[in-house]
């Protein structure tokens, strides 16, 4: 909250930088031509595996299908012992508290989208109940997403106090803003969204509810990326990134970890400031796992679907 | 260039204003042979080719030596492909096999010429081709046949109506003969998706040709994408990845080679494939087509059923 405390020096954010779209989709384009072999593949894909947060968003999700989301989450493949968790679950606020009642001491995050989501089409009241409640259900971590339809409106400030009243309500619950680039449409909109967020007080900020097509894409994750680059030159303070969405191949999650490598540094490589919303991806990292222990191409058949 | 003669009107100015020879002869415009994988033609992923060479010595054509990670690729969309075509209409299946033999035959000439090229002669050539567009039209009748001959009701002492009827493995991976590359081809993929399956074959290492040309026909023939993907290059550094993937249900090889047979059954265990080696069969022959070929990469299914108590009607089973 640092920034909201000095409401002064916030920025223009009309005047947010300006994106290359061509320059940004080739410098992502770049990032896919590293090589990742053998022993630092392993060490890729497991660190994959520990940022993964394991999603299940449907209108039919039960209890039983978050419980077993939630083993899944704890023992990911028991067949080769000594793999990493993942890092979190996300889940609807209802199943909140059947989710962390099932994952327990594991240390395992339970994470929670609210505002309306995925539309974000409700009132700032609406809104704000939402998030308390995932709260109070015990949710260490909240995916908010903004108002779209205010923001190409060209109500920023709207957009800012609406991320700064939810992220009152979280308490100690970290906040993950969801931009919805899908439905953004420019470079331009994205970095300008991304510093609303970062400025309004996020602890995350996330591509996509993975209900809007395009979700998260390479040259869109490096625009946020960059942004929060340059937020953490300007005010000394991390920023999280998730990708959230359409990342369902190992080697594509490799890729964005170069690409979180080479624009952030390591000290963003670790499941506190990144993370992969994914639900398909961990069995896929877990297939490339085994195959690289075991120089056996493998088979969907023998991994647990959740 | 200049010291000879050479009448004025038949030269021709070249970009660099030099005079040439204006050449008698059309640059003939080479086809590049590449594999087939989900419905398209992708160049080998490890970018290497071959070129074999048939007995006169000639070069047939830079062909792609494909890897194990083309055969990943193909196993995927393969595996992508297997409820789609499998959930068909088995008479639909039988119309597409028939539209293969459609096909294939509106391009015999073509076949034609790349096996005489390939070392046969043209009766040989012509005989092949016949007996392949034929063998898809005898497997194109078996579709919605295979399954009446080979389903049993079976006799049980309780009140159940117990059936067993043949369903598809899945994904068959084939290694297919290295001598009459077209009719072997056929021979070996028809029966595999006559019944449901999809496959990734491996095409002759030394006779090439027919078996790209045949993807082009199979592109050509409402055969979903990735129901047959054809690969070419070596099955000495093939074999083992077509017998261990996990997600291929069967494999089937036409190698004499008792070491890689040895090998294939070992690495095949893994997932428990079925495993049939053809490498005495005469594809010439009846031997050639039979519908005990569809059910070697068949599975059979065995349902128990209740009813009421038929013994009291007198029912046998």
């Amino acid at each position: 909250m640092a920034s909201a405390g000095s409401l002064t020096m916030l920025p223009d954010f009309s005047l947010s930088p300006r994106i290359d779209q061509v320059g940004a989709e080739e410098r992502a384009a770049r990032f896919t031509k590293r090589s990742i072999k053998k022993e630092s593949k392993l060490n890729g894909l497991k660190l994959v595996l520990n940022m993964i947060d394991l999603t299940t968003l449907e209108g039919k999700d039960t209890d039983g299908k978050v419980k077993q989301l939630c083993y899944k989450a704890m023992h990911p493949h028991d067949a080769m012992p000594g793999l990493p968790a993942v890092a979190a679950i996300c889940v609807y606020p209802s199943m909140v508290k059947v989710a962390k009642k099932a994952l327990g001491d594991s240390g395992i995050k339970v994470a929670s989208v609210a505002t309306a989501f995925p539309s974000g089409q409700a009132s700032r009241d609406v809104k704000l109940r939402d998030t308390k409640y995932a709260v109070q259900e015990g949710a260490d971590e909240v995916d908010m997403v903004i108002s779209r339809g205010k923001f190409h409106a060209g109500e920023y400030n709207f957009v800012f106090d609406e991320i700064a009243a939810i992220k009152e309500v979280c308490g100690e619950a970290r906040l993950k803003v969801i931009l919805e680039t899908g439905e953004l449409g420019t470079f331009d909109k994205v970095r300008r969204a991304s510093d609303i967020a970062m400025h309004a007080g996020a602890d995350f900020i996330k591509t996509s509810t993975g209900k809007i097509q395009p979700a998260a894409t390479m040259p869109v994750t490096l625009v946020m990326l960059e942004a929060i680059r340059d937020f953490y030159y300007k005010t000394g303070k991390m920023i999280g990134m998730k990708p959230a969405g359409g990342i369902s191949k190992s080697k594509l999650a490799l890729h964005y970890l170069v690409m979180v490598k080479e624009v952030l540094g390591e000290a963003w490589l670790n499941n506190h400031w990144f993370r992969f919303g994914a639900s398909s991806l961990a069995n896929d990292v877990l297939m490339q796992i085994v195959k690289e222990k075991t120089g056996v191409y493998q088979a969907a058949n023998y991994f647990s679907v959740d | 260039m200049g010291k000879t003669a050479i009448n004025k009107s038949s030269l021709t100015i070249s970009e660099n204003g030099q005079e040439k020879p204006a050449s008698s002869k059309r640059l003939e415009v080479l086809k590049t042979y590449k594999i087939y994988i989900g419905g398209q033609f992708p160049r080998t992923e490890s970018g290497r080719y071959y070129v074999p060479v048939n007995a006169a010595g000639a070069k047939l054509a830079n062909v792609c030596l494909s890897s194990r990670k083309d055969f990943r690729d193909a196993v995927v969309a393969a595996r992508a492909a297997v409820s789609g075509w499998s959930n068909r209409a088995a008479f639909n299946r039988g119309q597409i096999l028939y539209r293969m033999a459609e096909m294939l035959e509106g391009r015999k000439a073509q076949f034609m010429e790349e096996l005489i090229q390939q070392d046969s002669t043209r009766a040989q050539a012509e005989k092949e081709v016949t007996l392949a567009i034929d063998r898809l039209i005898y497997y194109a009748g078996w579709c919605d046949k295979f399954q009446q001959v080979f389903s049993a009701v079976n006799p049980v002492a309780s009140s159940h109506f117990n059936f067993s009827v043949p369903e598809p493995t899945g994904v068959v991976s084939i290694i297919a003969p290295q001598s009459d590359s077209l009719l072997c081809l056929v021979s070996v993929i028809a029966p595999v998706i006559t019944g449901g399956n999809t496959c990734v074959a491996l095409a002759s290492e030394t006779k090439p040709l027919c078996a790209v040309t045949f993807s082009e026909v199979l592109n050509s023939s409402d055969l979903p994408g990735g129901v047959v993907n054809i690969l070419t290059g070596k099955p000495g550094e093939l074999a083992s990845w077509f017998a261990d993937h996990m997600d291929v249900n069967a494999t089937i090889c036409c190698e004499k080679d008792s070491s890689m047979q040895k090998m294939m059954r070992e690495k095949s265990a893994l997932n428990l494939k079925r495993v049939t080696f053809y490498d005495k069969i005469n594809w010439y022959s009846e031997e050639g087509q039979s519908p005990y070929f569809i059910m070697d990469t068949q599975e059979i299914k065995t349902t128990w059923h209740p009813v009421e108590n038929i013994a009291g009607a007198g029912g046998g089973y």
